[in-house]
């Protein structure tokens, strides 16, 4: 029987991760609480809008409102890395070889490893940034498409084209994909060897959350009263193929996925808190945690995937661990 | 979900520039009202207050991809409402200052359009600040500045003290002409109360109209008027309107009136009419009797977004009337009379 340990925390969670196997809640207002043999607080940003894991690096790279964008390390260390003006940051995303992207208004940044920083001016705003798995390359989402650059070279940026307003962009693992989530309730995506169009329909809700199974065989995804899992096994996406619709639920929606780092299966949690573990081959379901006070906002499992770690709207945050 | 206790109340802005917006926010920051706001701009600007509730945001209008050309939105208002709706425990209701040439309309239908701004904040009013003097020329090169007028709840007629008493009766009857449902306030300085201006609830169906006698008074007093500008807009005959020189405006207003309403006939036709004149409508407002119902309809509209509902119990002696104006571009009003009689009950 899976067993949670709350926290209960004043104000909206934008991310919850491990950071050395240890638990980190990143709030709106800027405070990152750790459960390091008891419950510590340090500070980054002045409101902080957008968080991402740094994987490779073990840290959250944190941007906000203070158009600031941090690094938190596992131990409480806080290091400012970049400060863009009195802007928002509302993007941030982190790439190979300890590179950083960040947006404020129209321009996106990037800052390599070395503190070199270079711009990247776009006509409109940028929306959403992710690097590429392979290469030093980063895609920005944007109105009427998402547009792709090379930061370590010299030359023109990749134009990808698809009208309305995207928001959202994430690569699949192996660097095959690239996916967008828009404005209105769909995904888009583009195959990148041929430039071939997906399109990603049927939504309720906006997608907010979206994240890749093991090997990126499967792209799941929220918006809807179940977590829609797309299949990206073969060539062509999932183009021609119906999605799986895993942990429905009647009165509800689906507010956020955290694939298992190991197992075609997904944590799916709701606008009402719950939380829940599904497996894609039969669509079973644990229930890990009831009904809570907010929406679930981010979801993270722990290396040794016994522990979720998860925060919420309201602030009611905590772990999962599903072995005890 | 849209709880209207929480929801945060969102006054929009508009004016060229120079015409007094600049002022009027600065003095929502600090003038003493026990309220807090937070304040979206285009640029800080000139904005002589630091307030870390002032939040700089490229305009940034995106067309839904719905294949109807109004669906617009300011897809960065959506970024920053949201972001700012995660910590709502700093200010108690949202300013929204658009650029001088702005279309006031991507900004409201955000706050229809949008699932997540809709359900956490709600559309209070549109105020737009004119300059006396300055308008006349304003009209001449722009079709904006004649939409941030015909959008616009509240009218705040700034500068009166650069134009002679005459301009300024030509002005306001041009604003009128533009807008009847509007409030109009004289200033100098932008000098309004700020309760003329904000948590007005101009788009809250159960206050709307309510608060709002001008707008049905409107009817009365400027039927003739009306008709002046109609027949002078369709350029039928060359008919001088003596007290307002109108040549620039293009925009105007139908306002119908009728008895109870058969909502079988009602319901259908006026989203045909949203449907089919959506383009053309800006505003779109409405108390409707329809017949075996004791309570009010109310209705409002934004292009092609209709909302409505019952409002409250009809009193005692009041007149079950029905009253509706529209007001946008290209409207045939001899139609729209006509087919909103037809809804009416046998």
């Amino acid at each position: 029987m899976p067993t949670v340990a709350p926290l209960d925390l004043e104000g909206h969670c934008v991310a919850a991760v491990f950071l050395d196997n240890v638990p980190h809640f990143a709030l709106a207002d800027g405070a990152v609480h750790r459960l390091d043999n008891g419950h510590k607080t340090m500070q980054a940003n002045d409101g902080l809008l957008a968080a991402f894991h740094d994987a490779a690096n073990d840290r959250l790279i944190t941007g906000g409102e203070d158009g600031k964008v941090f690094a938190v390390r596992p131990g409480g260390e806080v290091a400012e890395l970049a400060s863009a003006g009195k802007k928002w940051i509302t993007s941030v995303a982190a790439g190979p070889q300890g590179a950083i992207a960040y947006a404020s208004g129209k321009t996106a940044f990037v800052r390599f490893a070395d503190g070199k920083t270079k711009e990247f001016a776009h006509p409109r705003s940028v929306e959403g940034l992710a690097f590429s798995p392979k290469g030093m390359r980063f895609g920005v989402a944007r109105y009427n498409g998402a547009t792709l650059h090379f930061p370590a070279a010299e030359g023109k940026p990749v134009e990808l084209e698809w009208a309305g307003a995207h928001t959202g962009i994430t690569f699949s693992p192996d660097g095959a994909f690239l996916i967008t989530t828009m404005q209105e309730n769909a995904l888009h995506g583009w195959k990148l060897a041929d430039g071939k169009h997906m399109r990603m329909s049927g939504y309720p809700g906006k997608v907010k959350s979206l994240s890749w199974s093991v090997k990126g065989k499967w792209l799941a995804s929220s918006g809807a009263p179940a977590a829609i899992v797309w299949p990206f096994a073969s060539k062509d996406g999932p183009m021609g193929k119906a999605p799986l619709e895993l942990g429905t639920r009647g009165n509800t929606m689906v507010t956020c996925v955290a694939c298992h780092p190991s197992q075609e299966v997904t944590a799916i949690g709701y606008e009402d808190g719950m939380v829940i573990a599904a497996r894609f081959a039969d669509a079973k379901e644990v229930l890990l945690r009831r009904p809570g006070k907010g929406a679930i906002t981010s979801m993270m499992w722990d290396k040794e995937e016994r522990r979720i770690v998860f925060g919420s709207a309201a602030g009611d945050c905590g772990v999962i661990d599903i072995t005890a | 979900m849209s709880d209207a206790q929480t929801q945060i109340p969102v006054t929009v802005l508009t004016g060229y520039l120079g015409a007094g917006k600049t002022t009027l926010l600065n003095r929502i920051l600090s003038e003493n009202h026990g309220r807090r706001y937070a304040v979206i701009v285009n640029e800080f600007g000139e904005i002589g207050i630091d307030n870390d509730l002032i939040v700089e945001s490229d305009e940034e209008i995106y067309e839904m991809n719905n294949g109807c050309v109004c669906c617009t939105v300011r897809g960065d208002l959506i970024r920053v409402v949201e972001g700012l709706m995660r910590r709502p425990g700093r200010f108690d209701a949202i300013v929204v200052e658009t650029t001088g040439l702005a279309d006031p309309v991507p900004v409201a239908q955000t706050f229809f359009m949008d699932d997540d701004v809709r359900s956490k904040t709600k559309l209070d009013a549109v105020v737009a600040l004119v300059d006396a003097k300055h308008l006349p020329l304003r009209l001449k090169d722009s079709k904006e500045a004649e939409d941030q007028i015909a959008f616009a709840d509240v009218v705040v007629l700034n500068k009166t003290d650069l134009v002679t008493p005459e301009e300024l009766e030509k002005v306001e009857a041009t604003i009128r002409a533009i807008n009847p449902a509007a409030r109009i306030h004289r200033t100098e300085r932008a000098g309004v109360a700020l309760r003329e201006v904000l948590d007005r609830g101009a788009f809250d169906l159960s206050r709307a109209l309510e608060n709002d006698p001008q707008f049905l008074e409107a009817h009365d007093h400027d039927h003739d008027h009306d008709h002046d500008h109609h027949d002078h807009d369709g350029h039928d005959h060359h008919h001088h309107d003596h007290t307002s020189d109108i040549h620039d405006v293009t925009v105007k207003s139908v306002s119908l009136r009728g008895g109870e309403m058969d909502p079988k006939k009602f319901f259908p036709w006026i989203e045909k009419v949203t449907q089919m004149e959506g383009p053309n409508i800006l505003r779109l407002k409405g108390i409707i009797a329809l017949k075996g119902d004791d309570e009010r309809y109310v209705l409002q509209g934004v292009h092609m977004i209709l909302e409505g509902d019952h409002q409250r119990a009809w009193k005692d002696g009041e007149k079950h009337e029905s009253r509706l104006v529209f007001i946008g571009r290209d409207l045939d009003e001899e139609r729209l009379r006509k087919s909103f009689e037809a809804c009416q009950a046998a």
